[in-house]
């Protein structure tokens, strides 16, 4: 049974400040524990593909999370809208180009979907994450705790940047 | 002797047109033409312009961590670098044959990696200029475009894809880069749980490859012209085949046939490929050019993939795979089908056959249960070959007293098929590029038939030590300052003359 909320990270646990995205996805995992039962999938990639767009059937929210080394610490959220984008490649896509993979697919509104991204600064190849982003970690766990229990989500439509 | 098209009798004063990088195959390469004032085709090359370096640096590791480090070669297709690195091992061990539940577990995990590249292949990166034609807008030709064209069938082969991924999961681990198998066998059994959850859904599997058969078929007898000419050309073909001939993409013995279809080497054995294959360097890219010893490299050259299995066994043991390969082998009317094109259609007769054993192995219980691990009397060297989703993957260690590798030698299906890319780019360039103006959906076609063999760019340049370089000193102005080539044999040559090969510069460090 599909569980009605999915945290979604993506990047490389080996690339330094890029393991933010599956960090934050065990970690929060592992901080509600089985107080969200079946509630809540979390689940974690190297990167986003298309078909990740069948990942968010029957939601009824969806949180994507990535490290960034373009927004503000120690992180932002941001509303996600459905877009026709160029982003994609042979290897990843965007997560507004998932969502409109879902609705071409289903032919029917993705779920409402947030984007948290982590600031990062450092994404050498074997490299553990820096302290600085583990620090930004620990901020975006606090916030994605509020997001599991319903208290944070920014109001459909409307492009909003929470600078923590 | 240099083959048609291969190098310009004179280059100097051509006009060079570049299509860098090729787009939609797996890995880094381009493609360089060269064209005289009226536009005549006088060279044509594709280059692979990344450098790996994995044989050397497997020498000196533990044999027993080979089969983990190989599948680094590959995000794709690591399943089958790990178990042709497995079978190696396992002679090397002495381990064989290994356990019944243990190979049952690798072909189930092989069998959904061709399952999932395949789909990928065709789905993601080949439909697109099938589904809407090579001279379609650049923007709609890419997978996101067939989603929202053609919804029904971007969600079947997203799902088939992740099908097949998640049979890996369920089998070595993890989607990518899993540890399930071992030199000596498998390191666990397919839980009950996950065997139940594929069961559920391999019958939904097997119909819509049967449907992405009938798709292939469909374009090929809409347009049987374009399908049956598109970058065609005559060539030897290799794959393995089962003792009895049928195909089999986990094990078996070498069979080539000859361009009319004749079979002039059969039951080779696997340990034996040094005797049968030679691989060339050429000093324009890094990848071989191998070739059969027996006939030479100038006609010793063959396919491997998709094309080449469906036509080289006699029969595939699966039910409606079978009847499809034989409605592929009549479209030929008694001879091999040589077109490029076909390729596709080919690769999804084998979607359909690897799902039909698919669900024949999740019904054994012999993956549920019984002994994964064999051991015997070391042997210190071992060959591993595999049919690859892109051909047959060819491993060959030895290994020390100490444990530790002394020699690895890797040739993977993309570089046997080197030759055949770069004969089908050149039937391109003759028939659509050859004395016109150049735009975007002609350099397309050339792109066209290089997907068309799947080609891993990535897999294919893991040679170190023989490596030719050609390396150009640009001025800040673009004038050419000092061109230097270094042979496969270290020999340095300083030479003016223009070269369109791989550069160590600015424009192949770009």
């Amino acid at each position: 049974m599909t569980a009605p909320l999915l945290v979604f990270g993506w990047g490389n646990l080996s690339r330094g400040d890029d393991a933010l995205g599956p960090l934050f996805v065990q970690q929060l995992g592992a901080l509600a524990g089985s107080s969200v039962g079946s509630g809540v999938d979390f689940l974690e990639d190297y990167q986003l593909q298309i078909e990740h767009a069948l990942d968010l059937v029957c939601r009824q929210r969806v949180l994507f999370v990535d490290a960034s080394l373009n927004c503000a610490a120690p992180f932002e959220v941001t509303t996600l809208r459905a877009t026709r984008d160029a982003s994609f490649t042979t290897h990843a896509i965007s997560p507004g180009s998932v969502m409109q993979v879902y609705r071409d697919l289903a032919r029917t509104e993705p779920p409402p979907c947030t984007l948290l991204a982590i600031r990062g600064t450092q994404f050498e190849l074997g490299e553990p994450p820096g302290l600085l982003a583990l620090q930004h970690l620990s901020q975006a766990l606090v916030w994605g705790q509020r997001w599991l229990d319903g208290n944070t989500v920014p109001k459909p439509s409307v492009l909003e940047h929470l600078h923590a | 002797m240099s083959f048609d098209l291969e190098t310009a009798a004179n280059p100097k004063g051509l006009r060079r047109v570049a299509i860098d990088p090729v787009s939609r195959v797996e890995g880094h390469g381009k493609v360089t033409i060269l064209l005289d004032e009226h536009n005549r085709v006088q060279q044509v090359r594709l280059h692979i312009v990344e450098f790996r370096g994995f044989e050397k640096f497997i020498e000196g590791r533990p044999y027993w961590e080979v089969p983990v480090m190989v599948q680094r070669l590959c995000g794709i297709c690591p399943v089958s670098h790990q178990l042709a690195s497995c079978k190696a091992m396992d002679r090397v061990i002495g381990a064989q044959p290994i356990t019944r539940s243990a190979e049952k577990i690798r072909r189930l995990m092989h069998y959904g990696q061709v399952l999932q590249s395949h789909a990928l292949h065709f789905f993601y990166l080949a439909s697109p200029d099938l589904l809407f034609g090579f001279d379609s807008e650049v923007n709609l030709r890419n997978i996101v475009g067939v989603a929202r064209a053609h919804p029904d069938i971007a969600k079947k082969g997203i799902l088939l894809r992740k099908f097949g991924q998640e049979l890996i999961r369920v089998t070595s681990g993890k989607r990518i880069h899993g540890t399930g198998a071992v030199p000596g066998g498998m390191n666990k059994h397919v839980s009950r749980d996950d065997r139940d959850m594929l069961h559920r859904d391999v019958n939904q599997m097997i119909g819509w490859a049967g449907e992405a058969v009938d798709i292939v078929k469909q374009l090929h007898a809409q347009n049987p012209i374009l399908y049956d000419s598109f970058g065609s050309f005559r060539s030897n073909m290799l794959s393995l085949v089962r003792a009895d001939g049928a195909l089999d993409l986990y094990d078996g013995v070498l069979r080539a046939r000859n361009a009319d279809g004749q079979i002039f080497l059969d039951g080779a054995d696997d340990q034996s490929y040094m005797e049968l294959i030679e691989e060339e360097v050429r000093p324009w890219t890094y990848m071989k050019f191998p070739h059969l010893r027996s006939l030479g490299r100038d006609v010793g050259w063959y396919r491997v993939g998709p094309l080449a299995r469906v036509q080289n066994c006699d029969f595939i043991p699966s039910r409606m795979a079978e009847t499809q390969r034989k409605e592929f082998i009549d479209w030929g009317k008694g001879a091999p089908v040589h077109a490029t094109l076909a390729y596709h259609w080919a690769r999804m007769i084998e979607v359909l056959h690897t799902a039909e054993v698919i669900k024949d192995l999740l019904e054994d219980p012999d993956i549920l249960q019984g002994n994964l691990m064999t051991s015997g009397e070391r042997r210190g060297a071992g060959v591993g070959i595999i049919e690859a989703p892109r051909g047959t993957l060819i491993h060959d260690y030895r290994v020390g007293a100490d444990d530790l590798v002394t020699m690895c030698n890797l040739i993977v299906s993309t570089t046997h098929n080197n030759q055949a890319m770069n004969e089908a780019v050149r039937s391109v360039a003759r028939q659509y590029l050859d004395g016109r103006v150049l735009n975007e959906g002609l350099l397309n076609r050339v792109e066209v038939a290089i997907r068309a063999f799947d080609p891993c760019l990535s897999c294919a340049t893991h040679a170190l030590g023989q490596m030719p370089l050609d390396v150009v000193l640009l001025g800040s102005d673009g004038q050419l300052i000092d061109h230097m080539i270094k042979s496969h044999d270290g020999e340095f040559i300083r030479t003016p003359a223009l070269s369109a090969g791989p550069r160590i510069g600015a424009e192949a460090l770009s």
